[in-house]
């Protein structure tokens, strides 16, 4: 085959004189209007119509901890399974990899509402769990397999070369897993996981069909007995927006500290 | 050759495939306690892959390999029990970035050796001083040079006390202004009479430190001698073909 010259459109990568050295200016500036124009919002509907936005803030923040407690659970727990399940994934075991496998290709192909009806449903004829925690663990056994997902490709990130150097000063597998490789996962996989943290933030609202009095539940229960819908659904709307904002920035924030000391 | 001395790497039929592919056939070699045996040969010959067979990095699939009087692919024999006694030197470094240098010498010490984290400190600066780097004993890798991570590596790969080394082309990825620090850091090791193991393209260095040298082509040994007999004499056509490319 004749090696055509190469004359197409070639797209120069230069030192970037044209792009702003703070390359997310654009989305900070987005981040602020949103995150501040939606607090101003709430602290502006408060004062000019306390009847009925006022009442509805005073309402709701039970569900807000709530909200809160299900989405820190259960990423907490989704990130143990999605160890395990990762683990699991790049195991020479065929039992274990295949395990590991089916549990990822299950999970990922049920919508998460069919399974936190099902778990909750399911685990409730064998043991009497709280709601909340039926709630988490629906949440976590989700997550776990998304989490997986991303320990895999964490693990996988790393060089074979660290492996190799580990195993011949004599470590074992494992300890050269615990002191090697996964601390180096760890950078790689804590922003993916911030944005399943902030994933499963919004879907936390999932859990409100099922008798757990999260954020959206508590404005239901609202707006049932008041009729006002759309002042609630407003409130509500805003109050998840702050939280996911806040969050993302927490996060970013977090992530940038993580990288300064390299 | 100090054919008196004990073995310490006997080597006998070893053979491996990569799929279909051979990459070491039928070879058989002995290093003997202090001795210095060079690898060269052309790229993908079976150098990495030999050495790599004698940590069992890789698996061989016959023939079989004894270091210190242990069978490397003997499923009875505990495989970390051999790889503390061989240390092993990377074209790569492999340092580990989330460790200090110090961290990166302790680490195998403390976890493998169970030496007490002082003690393996001690050892650790003592060995960084020796490889004229004590004063980054607090830096991460990243923020050394090619060849200070490459002494770093073989401090560390010291730190566990190996009786042999294995170095595979230990300064093939450098920068050339720093070849010289690292061979030097390698010809004090060699003085001091530690059995090594070396695949380089550093001829320089296998003529003056070299108890023998290796010549491998297509997963063959094809010569094997002094360097006096294979830089002045080779009698093997690849051999004579090979130096008068490199040399
Ligand atoms: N993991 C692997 N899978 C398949 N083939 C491999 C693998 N590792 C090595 N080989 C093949 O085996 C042969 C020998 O490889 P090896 O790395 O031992 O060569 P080498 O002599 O070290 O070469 P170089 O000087 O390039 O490092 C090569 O042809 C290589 O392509
Ligand atoms: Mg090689």
């Amino acid at each position: 085959m004749a090696q055509t010259p190469n004359t197409q459109i070639k797209i120069e990568i230069g030192e970037g004189a044209a792009i702003p050295v703070k390359s997310d200016s654009g989305l900070f500036t987005a981040w602020r209007i949103a995150f501040f124009g939606a607090i101003l919002t709430c602290c502006y509907l408060a004062f000019i119509k306390p009847e009925p936005y006022l009442e509805i803030f005073k309402f709701v923040p039970d569900g807000i901890l709530v909200t809160f407690k299900v989405t820190v659970g259960a990423i907490l727990l989704a990130s143990v399974i999605g160890l395990v399940a990762g683990l699991g994934r790049i195991s020479s075991n065929r039992i274990i990899n295949g395990t590991a496998s089916l549990y990822v290709e299950v999970i990922r192909g049920i919508p998460l509402l069919v399974q936190i009806f099902y778990i909750y449903y399911a685990l409730g004829r064998f043991v009497k769990i709280p709601d909340m925690l039926s709630a988490i663990i629906a949440m976590a056994v989700c997550y776990g397999a998304y989490l997986g997902e991303v320990f895999r490709a964490g693990i996988q990130s790393i060089p074979k070369g660290q492996m190799e150097a580990a195993l011949s000063l004599g470590m074992t597998r494992g300890q050269a897993l615990r002191q090697v490789i996964l601390p180096q996962a760890f950078r790689v996989v804590l922003p993916p996981i911030g944005n399943e943290f902030i994933a499963l933030l919004k879907d936390s609202s999932l859990v409100s069909i099922i008798a757990v009095s999260d954020l959206l539940r508590r404005g239901r229960e609202y707006a049932s007995e008041t009729f006002s819908y759309f002042e609630t659904y407003t409130v509500i709307a805003l109050i998840y927006l702050v939280l996911t904002l806040f969050f993302s920035k927490l996060i970013s924030l977090m992530e940038e500290r993580l990288n300064a000391d390299r | 050759m100090p054919t008196d001395r004990q073995t310490m790497i006997e080597i006998s039929g070893v053979s491996k495939f990569f799929g279909s592919f051979q990459a070491l056939k039928d070879i058989s070699f002995t290093v003997h306690d202090g001795e210095k045996v060079v690898i060269i040969g052309p790229s993908g010959s079976g150098k990495s892959t030999i050495l790599r067979s004698i940590n069992r990095l890789e698996s061989v699939d016959s023939g079989s390999i004894i270091v210190d009087g242990m069978n490397v692919n003997d499923p009875q024999v505990d495989i970390c029990k051999v790889r503390e006694e061989v240390g092993m030197v990377f074209q790569s470094f492999n340092l580990f970035p989330h460790k200090t240098v110090l961290e990166n010498l302790t680490l195998a010490q403390t976890v493998v050796r169970k030496r007490p984290l002082h003690e393996a400190k001690e050892i650790s600066m003592a060995l960084l001083e020796k490889v004229g780097i004590a004063e980054k004993a607090s830096a991460y890798p990243a923020k050394l040079s090619g060849g200070q991570q490459q002494r770093v590596a073989i401090a560390r790969s010291l730190a566990m006390n190996p009786k042999v080394i294995l170095f595979d082309e230990p300064t093939s990825a450098l920068d050339p202004e720093m070849i010289g620090e690292v061979l030097d850091v390698m010809k004090t090791l060699a003085l001091e009479g530690m059995t090594m193991v070396v695949v380089t393209h550093e001829m320089g260095f296998a003529r003056e430190v070299a108890d023998r040298v290796i010549f491998m082509d297509h997963g063959c040994i094809v010569e094997e001698g002094t360097p006096e007999h294979f830089f002045t004499a080779p009698t093997h056509e690849r051999a004579k073909l090979f130096l008068s490319q490199i040399l």
